[in-house]
């Protein structure tokens, strides 16, 4: 009876060792999953901040004054256009 | 003296029991009172136990962010940080306030008065800087200030686009433009959570989500930020060169009833809007309505070929150039004889216009224009869109009815009229107009019969033909088609005699119409006011950039536009 009883007592030890470490790796983990939500949160603001220098750096009328100033471009004249069509081919 | 013997007393035995009595009353008071915290009062402890760790935290949620048909961001929000203070509980040397001043970019002197004035228990020290601005600040540690998170919504489009994105409030919700429009799907909900912190303030363990957050949803525009670009441009230099008051633009797809651009002249820029007045404010291409003039003309000679009562070749008298209706004169610029019915569209006249009006009922008349959508919501959702004013025509005297075929009597905002213009750029179908990309074609209602939309649009094509009112509205390499409008400014309930609104409107190319193009330019005052001078350069301008942007092939030869001398072009009327 006694063998018995220290048996069940150990494996109630064992036991609520086991709860108490899964707990800890929970949060831990838990905590992993809120940091790394967290940075997805900052890169998705720091992406929205790249467009948004992207759309300023790449506004049509500044890139249309840098071309015409800086690298002397104009559009074509009109006659100099040749157009060509796209030949539609199943893949 | 005797040793006393130990006395051996016989205490009274209720004494024992009166010990024992006392030790299990009070064992009984402790049960009783662990069986009420465990029982009874167990819901408010367990409150107070859980209120020492959980916390309900904000979710934040983001605006959604607006991009043109080609993904380019036209506005975004980002997060920035306001500093407020409660200035009673503010303790800080004089050395602090000035570095805080220096980090907020403020004056000393007005930050020390902000903070003395005691009788508010909140003011904000800056609003909306950027977040590395603002960790400066709280590294301070200044007890009494505080930095809270808030979204700053940034346009890099700046004035081209004003009109038609509009902005957003300090509060993050739309005040102009397509930010009122679609405030509901642009707007986030903030939500909540309630979660457990340890003693360094990580969350570790999620208890519940009270409101889950929602981000708002991305919109894309049916807006080209190439095409808006250059019809921005071209407003603005048009309405420089005239002296103009004010001016708009609208370019829309043929096929599928996009709004491929929308600017208006003067604008102001949405990121810094410090003074603005309301006529910058002013989208005049939805908003304001205008008597339209000879830009009318084509609705009324449509119905007439499409009834049959006429055919495009068919001659009207218009000499001597006048025609007299009730004390009220009618008259040409151009005094002409007989004219076909394509030469009255060609050289805008005005008696001949009124002449074919007259022969028809006023209900046709006015039917017509309510099928084209004028006296109508163009229904975009936008804000402030106008309705513009057709009489009910049971109240059409007969000169009201000749006018009208010309455009006067009659209201109309930029984008109906250039709406409206797509029956006969579409074989006959009025399109529904969208704001929102959509990329495919789009179903039209009927209101003329694709025979007389491609007579009328021969017409069109002639009055941008040397000898027509508009020679100024050709593009290289394609056929354009299109109507000036030349129409004096109503002020006070008569017409201003030297104030005009120039006008045109058109489409191209030709031979397979994609894009409408409405200019208006208010108030040329250079010495020049006719459409083909004043607004039909804007519309070729505009037209040549967007057909090569659309990459739709030329429909006629690449020869460049000889400009009309002086003699080559028709001024009109009306």
């Amino acid at each position: 009876m006694a063998k018995l009883n220290l048996a069940l007592l150990a494996i109630l030890v064992a036991c609520a060792l086991g709860l108490v470490t899964s707990q800890h790796k929970a949060r831990k983990l838990f905590s992993d999953l809120e940091r790394e939500q967290e940075r997805a949160r900052n890169l998705d603001i720091e992406y929205g901040q790249l467009q948004l220098e992207a759309s300023t750096w790449g506004l049509h009328s500044r890139v249309e004054k840098i071309a015409g100033s800086a690298l002397n471009m104009r559009a074509p004249d009109p006659r100099r256009v040749r157009l060509v069509h796209r030949e539609e081919t199943p893949k | 003296m005797s040793v006393a013997a130990p006395m051996f007393v016989r205490l009274p035995v209720w004494r024992a029991r009166f010990v024992l009595l006392a030790l299990m009353a009070a064992f009984g008071v402790l049960a009783g009172r662990a069986v009420y915290l465990q029982a009874v009062d167990t819901d408010f402890l367990q409150m107070k136990g859980v209120s020492r760790f959980s916390r309900v935290i904000e979710v934040p949620a983001t605006r959604g962010r607006i991009v043109d048909r080609n993904g380019e961001a036209v506005a975004i929000s980002t997060p920035v940080k306001s500093i407020w203070a409660i200035p009673e509980d503010v303790r800080a040397s004089g050395a602090q306030l000035s570095k805080l001043a220096h980090a907020l970019n403020l004056d000393p002197k007005e930050l020390e008065k902000k903070l003395l004035d005691t009788t508010r228990d909140f003011v904000y020290l800056k609003r909306q800087i950027p977040p590395e601005q603002a960790e400066q600040v709280v590294e301070m540690g200044i007890p009494g200030v505080f930095s809270q998170r808030e979204f700053r919504r940034y346009y890099p489009g700046g004035d081209g686009m004003a009109h038609v994105i509009g902005f957003t409030g300090v509060g993050d919700e739309g005040q102009e433009g397509i930010e009122l429009a679609f405030q509901s799907s642009l707007a986030g909900k903030a939500g909540s959570r309630r979660v457990i912190k340890d003693r360094l303030g990580r969350i570790v363990e999620d208890i519940e989500s009270i409101r889950a957050a929602q981000d708002g949803k991305d919109l894309t525009l049916s807006i080209d930020g190439k095409i808006q670009n250059i019809a921005f441009g071209a407003l603005k230099s048009a309405v420089e060169a005239h002296k103009a008051k004010a001016g708009a633009v609208v370019v829309i797809d043929v096929r599928s009833g996009e709004i491929l651009a929308l600017a208006n002249v003067p604008s102001y820029n949405p990121n810094n809007r410090g003074k603005l007045t309301g006529a910058q404010l002013r989208n005049r291409v939805m908003t304001d309505t205008f008597e339209p003039g000879s830009t009318l003309k084509p609705f009324t000679i449509a119905l007439a070929v499409d009834e049959g009562r006429l055919r495009p070749n068919s001659m009207i008298q218009t000499a001597p150039g006048r025609l007299t209706i009730a004390n009220y004169t009618i008259s040409d610029a151009h005094p002409s004889g007989a004219l076909s019915v394509a030469q009255v569209i060609q050289r805008s006249s005005n008696v001949g216009a009124a002449k074919i009006a007259l022969s028809m009922p006023r209900e046709e008349m006015w039917d017509m224009f309510k099928r084209v959508g004028f006296g109508a919501v163009p229904a975009l959702g936008f804000p402030g869109e106008a309705l513009g004013k057709v009489r009910d025509w049971k109240t059409w005297r007969p000169i009201e009815q000749a006018t009208m075929s010309y455009g006067h009597g009659i209201s109309v905002s930029l984008i109906q009229l250039a709406r409206a213009y797509s029956i006969f750029a579409r074989d006959g179908e009025l399109m529904p107009l969208t704001l929102v990309k959509a990329d495919m074609p789009v179903a039209g209602r009927r209101v003329i019969s694709a025979e007389t939309a491609r007579a009328v649009r021969e017409m069109l094509e002639m009055a941008v033909q040397p000898g027509g009112t508009a020679p100024r509205a050709r593009v290289m390499g394609y056929r354009v088609a299109g109507k000036t409008g030349t129409a004096h400014k109503q002020e006070n309930r008569a017409y201003a005699a030297h104030k005009y609104i120039s006008s045109f409107v058109g489409f191209a190319p030709v031979s397979d119409p994609r894009v409408v193009v409405a200019v208006m330019i208010d108030e040329p005052s250079n010495g020049q006011y006719y459409g083909g001078v004043v607004a039909a350069p804007a519309f070729a301008q505009v037209v040549q950039g967007a057909l090569r942007r659309l990459g739709v092939p030329p429909d006629a030869p690449m020869r460049p536009v000889d400009l009309p001398g002086e003699g080559d072009e028709l001024k009109e009327g009306t």
